[in-house]
């Protein structure tokens, strides 16, 4: 694996205005990417991580902060001069037939990609999309049909092809699992995992399955309302989850008792995410951490190292 | 796997079978309210063409001798008080009913298209003012609206499309902005956003398609709806000006004498009425045709 930094995210901020009022989406958020890595971003919904995902691919504008894509900063690149960087970055979503034109076939979906770069003639538009639908497990036929007549686990593979075929370097998976039925959930992991392997790609994996993220990826990073509040190599975020918040994600992940004896203790997390209208004062995590003391609801626990390239935020973490 | 694959060697044929013109086409077979009815507006279009050539007298012909006459082999539809062939009368108001209709509701469309794309796409501030101009056109009859500019504008062919079709608008606009609006947040622009696709683009390729639909079925509502417009401005006596044949200046005169002559009343009012139903069975299959969630 090269060690060349693909993407850096720096101290990137969204905020939405809605009503008269803000709403923190993402707030001051940093990482860097290096080329073919897998970085995970886990949190529940609404803690802002397609948020995050979309601000990347500039679908959305950053309020505050950088993004610098390949030592270009992109940060206030319009809409037209985003749009050859395009085909470098990608993104696959979390309802493929919402992402999809109801009135298109799949080879039309997926060819009207190249079509918009200008790659290509004609037939070498249909049989690139021959050799993709060959590669995500797809039948050929599947170019006639119409997304209506897929299952859910093939237009994800439709989606993943429509993604490839630009043959991007960075590709953003928003949830592509969470709308799957199980058994499909592992076949779409397995196809990711050696499609990245096959063409070098870059992923930033977007879910609330840890149990995934941890397959996955190389880097994760805990989004809680909006702001990183820990971020470490998977392996140590597993093994060694220093903030609060992340001890209880992992422990309410579910899994299988071997017996009836070892039934696992679920632990679920107190309360709701607050609204991100007005995020709590201090530590955004306070009013649900068991283990809240008075600094937690007067400061905010600033981000800081505890190990190598663990960062955390919480006052207690040593 | 859900796809059938019996057919390998006619793959592309198999993809025009389930395109979802196709299959709306399928679902408009179904309907057979739907299918007389277009049978009926087809014949309504050739006549409103070929109508003059085949009219056995001009509309301009009075025949003195058989004022008042009942349904014969002469005059089929039997004559009026000044002596005027009611079937010729009838095939010369297609035209015109037509002609006045479909202009209008192009009329209505066109500045509907333009406004409420306008406020979908720009939003903001422009939106507001659209929308409440739509709010506005809402709560005052739109008949009234035409009765006013028939009376600035004076009558006539012409006059009557712009009187009948500038007060139609709004609901078209209303409905567009719905669309634009819907889709312009929706999952399926910004993934082609993400490809990189340019504003036309998505306009083109993925905004049209799948608006079309809507559009057609509401402006096959919006044809009948300016056919009865049309008909009552002339009742009311602010339409085509006698003899211009009308099937309101019919009406009206069928109307004041109905007790003597009941044929001029049932000719006109029977096709007419066959008419309307006729375009509504249709708008009515349209939408059945165009519904998404339709099933197969």
């Amino acid at each position: 694996m090269s060690s060349e930094v693909l993407l850096e995210v720096h101290e990137v901020s969204k905020r939405f205005r809605v009503q008269g009022r803000d709403l923190h989406a993402v707030e001051k958020v940093s990482f860097q990417l290096q080329r073919g890595q897998t970085f995970g971003l886990v949190g529940e919904s609404g803690s802002g991580k397609s948020t995050l995902g979309r601000l990347v691919l500039k679908l959305l504008e950053a309020t505050e902060g950088r993004i610098v894509y390949q030592g270009k900063d992109i940060t206030r690149f319009t809409q037209k001069q985003m749009r050859p960087l395009r085909q470098e970055m990608q993104i696959i979503f979390q309802d493929p037939m919402a992402s999809m034109s109801p009135r298109m076939t799949i080879g039309m979906a997926i060819e009207d990609a190249m079509i918009i770069h200008r790659i290509g003639t004609k037939e070498e538009r249909q049989k690139r999309v021959d050799e993709l639908l060959e590669r995500v497990g797809l039948p050929r036929e599947v170019k006639w049909a119409y997304p209506h007549e897929l299952s859910g686990g093939q237009l994800q593979r439709v989606g993943i092809a429509r993604a490839l075929s630009l043959r991007p370097k960075l590709v953003i998976c928003d949830e592509p699992i969470s709308a799957l039925d199980v058994s499909i959930q592992v076949q779409v992991i397995q196809l990711l995992r050696e499609l990245q392997q096959d063409y070098d790609l870059t992923y930033i994996f977007i879910s609330h399955n840890l149990a995934v993220v941890e397959y996955l990826s190389d880097v994760v990073a805990v989004l809680y309302l909006g702001e990183v509040v820990e971020q470490a190599p998977a392996e140590e975020l597993f093994s060694r989850p220093t903030h609060p918040y992340t001890q209880v994600l992992i422990q309410s992940i579910l899994k299988m008792p071997r017996s009836l004896e070892e039934r696992q203790v679920l632990t679920p997390i107190q309360g709701e995410i607050p609204s991100p209208f007005d995020p709590p004062k201090g530590c955004p995590f306070h009013p649900r951490c068991p283990m809240a003391v008075d600094r937690c609801r007067t400061t905010k626990p600033e981000r800081r190292l505890i190990g190598p390239n663990h960062a955390v935020a919480c006052h207690l973490a040593t | 796997m859900a796809i059938a694959v019996s057919q390998p060697q006619a793959p592309a044929r198999r993809a025009r079978r389930n395109s979802p013109m196709y299959r709306a086409w399928q679902r408009y077979r179904k309907n057979w309210f739907a299918v007389a009815g277009l049978i009926w507006v087809i014949i309504f279009f050739i006549i409103g063409i070929i109508g003059p050539w085949i009219a056995p007298y001009s509309y301009t012909y009075a025949d003195f001798l058989h004022m008042h006459s009942g349904p014969s082999w002469q005059h089929w539809f039997g004559t009026d008080t000044v002596g005027y062939d009611v079937f010729s009368q009838i095939l010369y108001s297609i035209r015109y009913a037509l002609e006045i209709a479909l202009g209008a509701t192009c009329v209505s469309f066109l500045i509907g298209v333009i406004l409420g794309l306008w406020a979908g796409l720009a939003g903001g501030l422009i939106d507001i003012i659209v929308m409440r101009a739509v709010d506005f056109m809402f709560a005052l009859p739109s008949f009234f609206f035409a009765l006013i500019l028939m009376v600035l504008l004076g009558k006539g062919i012409f006059p009557m499309i712009l009187a009948i079709g500038v007060p139609g608008w709004a609901g078209y606009a209303r409905l567009i902005r719905s669309l634009v609006l819907a889709m312009r947040n929706g999952e399926m622009v910004e993934a082609a956003r993400a490809l990189g696709a340019s504003q036309w683009h998505i306009a083109r390729k993925y905004m049209f398609p799948n608006v079309m639909g809507s559009m057609v079925v509401s402006l096959a509502f919006g044809i009948p709806y300016d056919l009865t417009a049309q008909a009552g401005l002339s009742i009311v006596g602010m339409g085509l000006n006698p003899p211009m044949p009308s099937f309101g200046n019919m009406l009206a005169q069928a109307g004041a004498n109905i007790l003597g002559f009941p044929w001029l009343l049932y000719f006109p009012a029977g096709v007419f009425a066959i008419t309307l139903l006729s375009f509504l069975f249709v708008a009515d299959g349209l939408q059945e045709a165009f519904n998404p969630k339709g099933g197969v």
